[in-house]
């Protein structure tokens, strides 16, 4: 059976619940079954908020995330309150702000946040950026289904700039990875 | 809607089913984990020409589909825990005007406002005795997202005829959880409506039933003669203070429940034939108790999984058939012991029972149901 488990975590407004649906999305689009759940404060923005993917090529039972392989995190409180648990060959994916320790697991460190906002001037795709360098990071999906995922996900106008944050994230995993 | 394989939510896939069941009105009050069937309402029914009405309050959401089914729309609200608290009178006055009605309740953490955000299954006795009065429940339980959209189409069914409101109880965990789905098309699925009067309009007594109990109804406002209240009532649907009407009305209001169980129970069980140890459980639960079981398998366990999928009226007559063999059942549920009530009122002493219990608003994990298990053994 092949299976994995995802987190991705962050402040409430970075688009990563989207994220999640899109990752999942993308897992279908690859042929695979995929379960998304979320859990998020009471508050519309702030606070801690994750997203869970799971994707297997057999049924999924049980939704959540029990044995983390991926864990991505945005802030340095959803690190602290959703980093633990990870399996010890799972891969943890984090941005630059995050100081993130672990013994146990191999740690990306990635300028995300400051790619959507200065480099590509729109906060508002820190989401895509990310699952950019999540997906170059584990082939967790395919990168065609990715896009796909994303396109039909995003809203109409948005589609040049979201593949643009896609391909920068993308890349920002390639090299991360060398 | 699409028809290849599709990531879904499960508050998505209960507004996908109550449109295709023929659902033409939605009144409601969004609340927290059950907003989205209300927002996907808006966007849907007015597009097969439904009507979707944003009420005042949970109370009014209530009488205002009551209103729309007796004219004859297939109708429906949803709610979370403090709006299902509310609905309660009207659900009263649904079940002894015999209102065909959906209602949704994706519930949460509670008492009160509890935890807006998270699971819980605290409902299970209230969608049961919630409203006063002896009056008979449905309430179904789906624990996926595909079983969603096949139940909601049964609670119309349901509903329409047996001439009732159904209760569609949800838990937070399978409403706002997606996953993959493959919907029927539209021409495989059976759709009930409700049995219309045979005699002619000033012949018709909308609450003189059949032989079956449920009496044929006609739409209000069509010319036929009708009267509707919350009081016990005769077959003209007239108020009576008589013992023998009141008697014979709410007698049959249960009976007409009782005397086809058979029709309406259902439940799921897996490798309950060799099993010495059986997980109840409902809902987003039942997702844990699967993967407990297949653990607990893997280590040669013989443990099986028993799934009302109404969870009224419960599936007593085929439990106490497992409790003949069964040594013990585990009774795992988002509350602090609400169905291992009914669970040990049927078993009595045959079987040893053993609760797992959660309220601090996650869902219950595979391995606190395998560690309960683990310590019987």
């Amino acid at each position: 059976m092949d299976k994995h488990e995802i987190r991705l975590s962050g402040s409430g407004g970075q688009g990563l619940i989207l994220a999640g649906i899109i990752l999942a999305e993308a897992a279908i689009i690859d042929g695979k079954n995929a379960v998304q759940t979320q859990s998020y404060g009471p508050e519309a923005r702030g606070g801690a908020s994750k997203a869970e993917v799971i994707i297997s090529t057999e049924k999924i039972d049980f939704p959540k995330v029990r044995n983390c392989d991926i864990f991505l995190s945005l802030t340095q409180k959803s690190f602290d309150q959703y980093g633990k648990g990870i399996k010890e060959d799972g891969i943890i994916i984090v941005d630059h702000i995050v100081n993130s320790q672990s013994a146990n697991n191999k740690i990306y460190s990635v300028p995300i946040i400051d790619t959507a906002v200065n480099v590509i001037g729109k906060p508002m795709v820190v989401n895509i950026v990310a699952l950019g360098v999540l997906v170059a990071l584990t082939q967790i999906v395919s990168k065609e289904a990715l896009e796909e995922a994303v396109l039909d996900r995003v809203p109409k106008g948005t589609e040049e700039l979201n593949k643009k944050a896609l391909e920068m994230g993308y890349a920002m995993g390639e090299n991360a990875k060398k | 809607m699409k028809r290849k394989a599709q990531l879904m939510q499960g508050n998505e896939a209960c507004v996908e089913g109550a449109i295709a069941a023929g659902m033409r009105f939605f009144a409601g009050y969004p609340i927290t984990p059950s907003t989205e069937i209300a927002e996907i309402s808006a966007e849907k029914l007015p597009c097969v020409g439904g009507k979707f009405i944003q009420m005042e309050d949970e109370i009014a959401s209530m009488a205002a589909i009551i209103g729309a089914s007796l004219t004859g729309l297939k109708s429906m609200t949803a709610t979370s825990g403090p709006g299902f608290s509310l609905k309660q009178e009207n659900l009263g006055y649904a079940s002894i005007s015999e209102v065909p009605c959906v209602v949704v309740n994706v519930q949460r953490g509670g008492p009160s406002t509890g935890l807006p955000t998270s699971p819980a299954q605290g409902e299970i006795m209230q969608a049961r005795w919630g409203t006063h009065g002896d009056h008979p429940v449905i309430a179904l339980t789906p624990s996926s997202v595909k079983e969603t959209f096949e139940l909601t189409i049964r609670a119309f069914n349901l509903a329409e005829k047996y001439r009732m409101p159904v209760i569609l109880l949800m838990d937070e965990v399978i409403g706002h959880m997606r996953e993959r789905v493959e919907l029927p098309e539209i021409s495989e699925l059976e759709i009930a409506n409700r049995k219309r009067p045979g005699v002619s309009k000033d012949a018709y007594k909308p609450y003189k039933a059949d032989e079956d109990l449920i009496p044929p109804m006609a739409n209000f406002g069509e010319g036929y003669r009708y009267h509707v209240t919350g009081l016990v009532h005769d077959e003209t649907g007239f108020p009576s203070n008589s013992s023998s009407v009141a008697d014979k009305l709410v007698r049959r209001l249960m009976d007409k429940i009782e005397t086809h169980k058979d029709d309406i129970i259902q439940w799921e069980e897996q490798n309950t034939e060799d099993a010495d140890i059986v997980i109840v459980s409902i809902g987003g639960v039942s997702r844990a108790s699967d993967t407990a079981m297949k653990m607990l398998r893997a280590k040669g366990l013989k443990v099986g999984t028993f799934r009302p999928i109404t969870v009224w009226p419960f599936p007593e007559k085929r439990l106490q058939e497992l409790a003949e063999r069964v040594k013990t059942f585990v009774v795992a549920e988002m509350n602090l012991g609400q169905m291992v009530l009914e669970v040990e009122r049927i078993i009595k002493d045959k079987a040893e029972i053993k609760r797992v219990n959660k309220v601090n608003g996650e869902a219950v994990y595979p391995e606190e149901i395998t560690a309960v298990i683990e310590e019987v053994l």
